[in-house]
């Protein structure tokens, strides 16, 4: 088990810096998860962990070893793909065994490890088997267990949950979560969905064309989000944006509606308000014309328009509602409860 | 097949059936001047239907002295001498396209490109073109009349290469990294890994290369001028010579049965692998 | 097999594996037996080749003469050659029409069949085994003008069949051995397209009342030209290097040059006929020929690659 730090680092792929400088230190057994959209270089930064792409600058620490020229087999890591890359032309056991045999450990060791693995991950079952005879969960499983063998310092997951179908991806979800807590692994994990990674991390590291957005605890995060971009991305529905003015400790909708605001800031703004903290109110100071109704069973999501303007507007309510189309309703938020924006840099503004 | 139509159905089977025939008839032809005694492949018109003498003609090719009146190696030699060549020829290409594969696909190298290339003009120099010269390369090797010089210069391909090559770039990349996660070195790799996963390609390779050089035929025949070395797919020629003088076509028919015979085996016991690894090699 | 039968689209040439291994020595070890290979028996006798090709020796073989393009220009006003070269071509284009055209008829009936489908390919692919000298022999005594049975069956239409003294015959003969021997492999290559449209495309032509027929001039024959051209680079490539063993096992070339096609003329000009500078032209000429093949298949199947 070891921490790791990341210092400065950066990617270049020929003249394009795809990483700019990122800077992270996760303790000792915590669960990081790297979190963003596609293409936003969490996969690469995960790679170069492992040592499966080279680091343009910068330094990576496992531990208090520098690991930058180290092969991926030197850096006491184990990963998990996203296509498990299990080796088809071995058994289960087999493709267990395989990391411990090039690292010359003993039959006995080897066979004990395996059956320990095997048996934490309820996979004794199919040790003769091979990958393609599993189901999808079972292979997720033995890509576990092949790395868990191995009792490496530091877990790194490449999205692995992203080829199961959903009920079977929440239980993996919940699965991962015990064993890394029981193992107590320094964990790295990769993944594209908000949910995943709020449910999994104890720390999350938002990730936007290359640049740290954001490094903190889920409800960090989900309370104060440091841009537009994490408050989009985190929590769902998505946070609603309304575009606004600040003024004498008024915020200025479109329409001209006005909040009250502890905010001494002037000028343009965003404001920010999730779904879920939209509350009925029929003196609210947000006035919505109503366009559809989502029934989701234990709450109504009212999609609408504010009214007068184009911008839309997303309600999450309690219960179950149906408003015509073209109905007005008027909501109110908490002051807690109000993100407000840099209108140009999106980056959060404290009051 | 989409509807029912019961006439075309039955012209479908015809017009394969007599395809088969046609196909066969030459086969057939073979066949059954194997099974009748000298004289009678002597009066036209020819038999038809199988004779007698198919055990016969089979014992007094294989283990006799060929036509008489002729010198050739004893057919079962010659045919030694083919699944010497034709092994070595599949074995040879088989070996040195996969390391040659393994490197262009899995290493970053200089002149790899131009390495590449290389064997990329390979196939643009069919040995029926440069006939002439490779001989002379072979004669001062003193290779001749050599199995080393029946196979070497033929196993060269860039067929192989480019297929194998093919195969590893389907082989999804986390297999290396996990392997080498794992603690794999490139050699160790190789084996355990990239060799087993390829292991129906190079099954079908190998048929296909094995009659590639199994029906070498140009080649022997100007490498081997010692008996002992000619290989049966030559002898077939040597033998209509000599059948001008003395027409023994039992004999000769049934040496192109047993020459036939080990590559239609072949092909037909690996049919499907035969069939993936033709379809999917040359496209 | 198709010696030639390889391309790559440019691009993806230059492919490697996202993360590759960076040995200093081991690759180089890895490709170096192919390459000494490539070098020794490829690379140099080509060179080789061209180098003879500017060479004129004289009748006993004693002095040798750079003469640059002598035996070239004379290649090309020699009447013998020039006439192998027309005649090629028609072996080439007579082989490929034969063994292609019998090919697609037999794959788009056995394309219809489903139970029995493997049996008759089976029973129709194993010429492909068969050694085209072998190929040859078989033909050459069928045809054999006293013996041979279809000789015996012509001679009731009142037809005389003597390929050793009748050029057109020869050249018939040798083109069916050689369409025969092809036949197997353009089949698996047509049955294999076939099976590899959709069914759902056939079964939307039979819906808009395509009749089979129709289906298969207008909907398969189109969807496999693909296929049809690449089969037609092969068979060429077949027809012009790999025939050499039914030429000279059935007629040698002869009667009267009738059947003397490129490849056999480059070995009969050299081995026989000991003219080591005109048969090296003749090969460079070929190398040439192969080349621009390649480039044509290579060209296609970079095409091919973006359906």
């Amino acid at each position: 088990m070891a921490t790791i730090s990341l210092k400065d680092l950066v990617k270049n792929y020929g003249k394009v810096e795809v990483l700019h400088h990122v800077e992270g230190e996760f303790q000792d057994g915590e669960f990081i998860v790297i979190v963003g959209p596609s293409g936003c270089g969490k996969s690469t930064l995960l790679r170069m962990v492992a040592g499966l792409e080279t680091v343009t600058s910068g330094e990576i620490y496992i531990g208090d070893k520098m690991v930058n020229q180290l092969e991926p087999a030197d850096r006491d890591i184990a990963m998990v793909f996203q296509n498990y890359a299990l080796y088809p032309h071995m058994s289960v056991r087999e493709n267990m065994a395989y990391g411990l045999k090039l690292r010359k450990f003993s039959k006995d060791d080897i066979e004990r490890r395996v059956n320990e693995a095997a048996t934490i991950l309820e996979i004794q079952d199919y040790l003769d088997r091979k990958p393609r005879q599993l189901s999808g969960g079972q292979r997720q499983r033995v890509a576990m267990g092949r790395a868990i063998v191995r009792d490496p310092q530091v877990f790194l997951f490449d999205e692995p949950l992203s080829n199961l179908d959903a009920k079977l991806r929440v239980q993996m979800r919940l699965e991962i979560k015990k064993l890394q807590r029981k193992l107590g692994v320094t964990s790295i994990y990769v993944t594209h969905d908000q949910v995943e990674a709020m449910t999994l991390g104890d720390r999350l590291m938002v990730l936007n064309a290359g640049y740290v957005e954001q490094f903190g605890t889920p409800i960090d995060l989900y309370e104060k989000p440091a841009s537009v971009f994490v408050a989009g991305f985190i929590g769902s529905p998505s946070m609603n944006f309304l575009p606004a003015k600040l003024t004498n400790s008024h915020i200025e909708l479109e329409n001209g509606h006005k909040i009250p605001t502890s905010s001494a800031q002037q000028g343009d703004a965003i404001f920010g308000v999730r779904p879920e903290h939209m509350v009925v109110d029929d003196n609210g100071p947000i006035e919505v014309k109503t366009e559809l109704c989502e029934q989701l069973g234990a709450n109504t999501l009212v999609h609408g328009r504010l009214n007068k303007c184009e911008t839309s507007v997303v309600a999450s309510i309690q219960g179950h509602w149906d408003y015509e189309p073209g109905s007005i309703l008027r909501f109110n938020v908490t002051p807690e409860n109000h993100h407000l924006f840099d209108s140009k840099t999106e980056k959060r503004l404290e009051s | 097949m989409v509807e029912h139509r019961p006439i075309l159905n039955i012209v479908t089977h015809l017009v394969l059936i007599l395809g088969i025939l046609i196909v066969a008839l030459p086969i057939w032809i073979t066949f059954v001047a194997a099974t009748h005694d000298e004289a009678r492949m002597l009066q036209a018109p020819l038999p038809l239907l199988p004779g007698p003498y198919f055990i016969e003609n089979f014992k007094k090719t294989l283990f006799g002295s060929g036509l008489s009146g002729t010198e050739t190696a004893p057919v079962w030699r010659m045919l030694m001498n083919s699944l010497f060549m034709a092994i070595m020829i599949a074995v040879g290409k088989i070996a040195i396209s996969l390391l040659s594969a393994f490197a262009i696909v899995y290493f970053k190298f200089p002149f790899r490109m131009g390495f590449f290339w290389l064997i990329f003009i390979t196939l643009m120099l069919p040995v029926e073109v440069r006939i002439l010269p490779t001989y002379e390369v072979v004669a001062d090797l003193g290779m001749l009349n050599s199995y080393w010089g029946l196979s070497i210069p033929l196993i060269a391909s860039a067929t192989a290469t480019f297929m194998f090559r093919q195969v590893f770039l389907t082989i999804p990349d986390e297999m290396l990294e996990s392997a080498r996660i794992d603690g794999a070195k490139p050699m160790r790799f190789f084996f355990d890994i990239l060799l087993p996963l390829s292991r129906t390609n190079i099954a079908a390779l190998f048929v296909i290369l094995f009659i590639y050089g199994w029906n070498q035929y140009l080649w022997p025949l100007l490498i081997t001028t010692e008996t002992d070395m000619t290989t049966i797919v030559m002898s077939i020629k040597q033998m209509l010579e000599a059948a001008e003088q003395s027409p023994q076509w039992n004999i000769i028919m049934m040496t192109a049965l047993l020459a036939m015979i080990p590559p239609v085996f072949v092909v037909i016991g690996m049919q499907k692998m035969f069939v993936k690894g033709l379809t999917e090699t040359d496209k | 097999m198709g010696c030639a039968g390889f391309g790559v689209a440019e691009k993806e040439i230059a492919m490697l594996k996202r993360v590759h291994f960076n040995k200093t020595w081991l690759p180089f070890m890895l490709v170096a037996p192919q390459i000494a290979i490539t070098l020794i028996f490829f690379i140099w006798p080509a060179t080789q080749a061209v180098y003879q090709s500017f060479l004129i020796e004289d009748a006993f073989g004693l002095s040798t003469e750079f003469v640059w393009f002598e035996n070239f220009q004379y290649l090309f006003t020699d009447e013998i050659y020039l006439n192998s070269f027309g005649r090629t071509i028609f072996f080439s284009a007579a082989v490929a029409f034969i063994s292609m055209s019998s090919a697609l008829v037999l794959a788009g009936f056995a394309d219809r069949v489903i139970r029995g489908a493997t049996t008759y390919r089976t029973l129709l692919i194993w010429p492909y085994a068969i050694a085209p000298v072998l190929a040859g022999a078989l033909w050459v005594f069928m045809f054999n003008p006293t013996l041979g049975i279809l000789p015996y069956f012509l001679d009731f239409f009142g037809y005389d069949w003597n390929h050793y003294l009748n050029g057109g015959q020869a050249m018939l003969l040798v083109i069916l051995a050689a369409a025969w021997k092809q036949i197997a492999y353009n089949f698996l290559f047509y049955l294999a397209a076939m099976q590899s449209i959709p069914r759902s495309i056939i079964e939307a032509g039979a819906i808009d009342g395509a009749r089979p027929i129709r289906r298969f001039w207008t909907l398969v024959f189109p969807l496999i030209s693909p296929t049809t051209f690449f089969l037609l680079v092969i068979n060429a490539v077949y027809a012009f290097f790999e025939t050499f063993g039914i030429v000279h096992a059935v007629t040698q070339g002869g009667p009267a040059n009738a059947t003397t096609i490129l490849v056999y003329k480059v070995y009969n000009d050299g081995f026989v006929g000991l003219d080591l500078g005109g048969s090296a032209a003749q090969s460079v000429i070929l190398m040439i020929m192969v080349i621009f093949m390649t480039i044509i298949q290579f060209r296609f199947l970079e095409r091919k690659v973006q359906y």
